[in-house]
């Protein structure tokens, strides 16, 4: 009996370490981000570009950066929700929804978005070569939308999923084609589709192995669809290899920049998402 | 009028057929993008040559992948181990035993730990785990490490898929029904005996999926793990012992790629290799994870 008390409380306390290890870790991140990337931080670093001689120290910033990873993920999301969409709609309203077809469509995009960036940037980066476009704005877009299409889809999927069939019924009832109750449907799930969207643009902005092939770097904010832009992740990573202490340090406040827009992504749409129990994606 | 809605319903209906198989069709395409690819590769030298040789000498046209395999394994193994027992007991903690108090507070801060960027995760690794394995943990087993390590690598990764594990656990976890803990609890088992009794065993295929889940994860991780793994292109014989993933060679060598003969095809083989391994992984898993919903549902 006593035996078996101890294993209980023993494993009791193992549970909240661990528990507090996971949860913990996310404070131990942040944490760290914020403690190196605070002393760095100035005005400098979100409205300028880079000066001559930013890469060995001098003054500059990254904006260049800043405005070129919310013009890829920008660009990605609203160009994969114009995919997304219609997709989204074709499997639950066009399809039965719950069919085999509409399953094994589920788990393919489920596959999809398990498959790792670095693999979408490689495949952008052959499309690039096929079509002979130049590593620009164009080709990281046209690789992070690839990357975010499950995203959507499968959210999407869920939020329509708890559009109750009574009133997708009467809109048919009413006489009503499918592409008009698609429409009411749609009017529907607005809130949702924003978590989508926030979802998608969070993994977009984030991300650095699909544009590292495809968008290039440039100390310049692009004008133009086919210049290459610079993303923050990128900006941070090649200023963190570098061996002067001022570049390192401003990668640290990149970094500090972009964790603080990717928690606020995160936590809107974790706000907005509590509206819908069920859109998770793993 | 009628006619009109129709017609447009029609041509709706079947634009968004093109739109879903065209995008499902992307699994395709790179599959076979990437192996057309690597054809003068493969017509080169053969898979097991390439697959078992360390011999990594691009400029001779060596191109042995055993070395990055090795250290994928390495690393994905190392993470793991780590993450697999920790997320176990969390998800057990947050399911049965956390007070929905302390859990509407606990599963927030998972979620935004998975909505945390990659490159953040190697920032943090290179600023918090390289000193300490570097200072405290190395010199306690190795004469001199600089941190840059497998382990290093592996420790980041086990945390950047706690996320996914005790998501996909505690889901798993949630389903089992209460009558079964119930019945347990009530022969005078204690809760800890439960869990390893019964919510465990029933939820064995679901640990799986989200096991097998997280190894494709982990495998296919390029820029945190390039960030702190050394980049040695040599079969890692220690934890300490710097190692050069798959990935991370892709994304590492991009830059040359093109100027070296066979080289890009060979870049472009890692990420065919990578590319199958996921794809087989996602598919076992998410096969296994919907039949548990359907059980479920049925």
């Amino acid at each position: 009996m006593i035996r078996r008390k101890i294993e209980e409380n023993f494993f009791r306390v193992l549970m909240v370490l661990a528990t507090v290890i996971v949860a913990g870790s996310f404070f131990l991140i942040v944490g760290t981000i914020f403690y190196k990337g605070v002393p760095f931080m100035n005005l400098d670093m979100i409205t300028k570009i880079p000066g001559g001689g930013f890469y060995i120290g001098k003054e500059g910033g990254v904006l260049n950066a800043i405005v070129g990873s919310l013009y890829v993920a920008g660009g990605a999301t609203i160009l994969g929700l114009a995919i997304s969409i219609p997709v989204a709609i074709f499997i639950n309203m066009y399809l039965d929804g719950k069919n085999f077809i509409a399953n094994s469509l589920r788990i393919a995009f489920d596959v999809l978005f398990g498959i790792p960036s670095i693999v979408y940037g490689a495949f952008g980066f052959l499309i690039m070569v096929y079509f002979g476009i130049k590593a620009s704005l164009l080709g990281g877009i046209v690789a992070v939308t690839l990357l975010v299409i499950p995203i959507l889809v499968r959210t999407l999927d869920e939020v329509i999923i708890t559009v109750p069939k009574e009133l997708r019924d009467a809109s048919l009832s009413l006489g009503a084609t499918r592409w008009e109750m698609s429409k009411v449907v749609l009017r529907q799930i607005r809130p949702g589709i924003f978590t989508a969207v926030l979802l998608s643009f969070g993994r977009a902005i984030g991300d650095v192995a699909s544009v590292l092939f495809t968008a290039g770097f440039s100390d310049n904010i692009p004008t133009s669809l086919h210049q290459p832009a610079a993303t923050l992740p990128l900006a941070i990573f090649f200023q963190l290899g570098s061996p002067v202490e001022e570049v390192q340090g401003r990668a640290y406040a990149s970094a500090l920049i972009l964790t603080i827009v990717v928690l606020i992504i995160t936590v809107l749409s974790s706000l907005l998402s509590k509206r819908f129990s069920k859109n998770k994606i793993q | 009028m009628q006619r009109f809605r129709l017609i447009k319903d029609k041509i709706l209906s079947k634009l968004m057929l093109v739109l879903t198989v065209l995008s499902v069709s992307i699994v395709l395409l790179i599959g076979i993008g990437l192996y057309y690819k690597s054809v003068p590769l493969l017509h080169q030298s053969s898979w097991g040559t390439l697959l078992t040789s360390s011999e990594w000498k691009p400029l001779k046209g060596l191109f042995g992948f055993f070395p990055f395999i090795m250290g994928t394994l390495w690393v994905t193994g190392i993470a793991i181990i780590i993450a697999l027992p920790l997320c176990l007991l969390s998800s057990f903690y947050i399911t049965e035993y956390a007070p929905s108090r302390i859990r509407k507070i606990l599963v927030p801060f998972v979620n935004l730990l998975s909505g945390i960027p990659p490159v953040i995760f190697g920032v943090w690794g290179v600023l918090f785990i390289i000193p300490l394995i570097q200072n405290h943990i190395a010199p306690h087993f190795v004469e001199f490490s600089t941190g840059y390590s497998v382990l290093a690598g592996g420790i980041v990764l086990a945390v950047m898929i706690f996320p996914l594990v005790v998501s996909i656990v505690c889901e798993v976890l949630n389903t089992i029904p209460k009558e079964l803990k119930e019945a347990s609890l009530s022969l005078g088992a204690t809760k800890w005996e439960t869990i390893k009794k019964v919510s465990f065993r029933k939820a064995t295929p679901g640990i799986i999926a989200a096991t097998v889940l997280a190894i494709s994860r982990a495998f296919g991780e390029t820029i945190a793990v390039l960030m702190v793994c050394g980049n040695n292109a040599v079969v890692p014989h220690s934890v300490f012992d710097p190692g050069y993933p798959l990935p991370a060679l892709i994304a590492n060598n991009y830059g040359e790629m093109l100027s070296i003969p066979i080289y890009d095809s060979a870049l472009m083989f890692a990420a065919f290799l990578l590319f199958i391994i996921i794809l087989l992984f996602n598919i076992i898993s998410r096969v296994i994870l919907t039949r548990l919903e359907r059980k479920l549902a049925g």
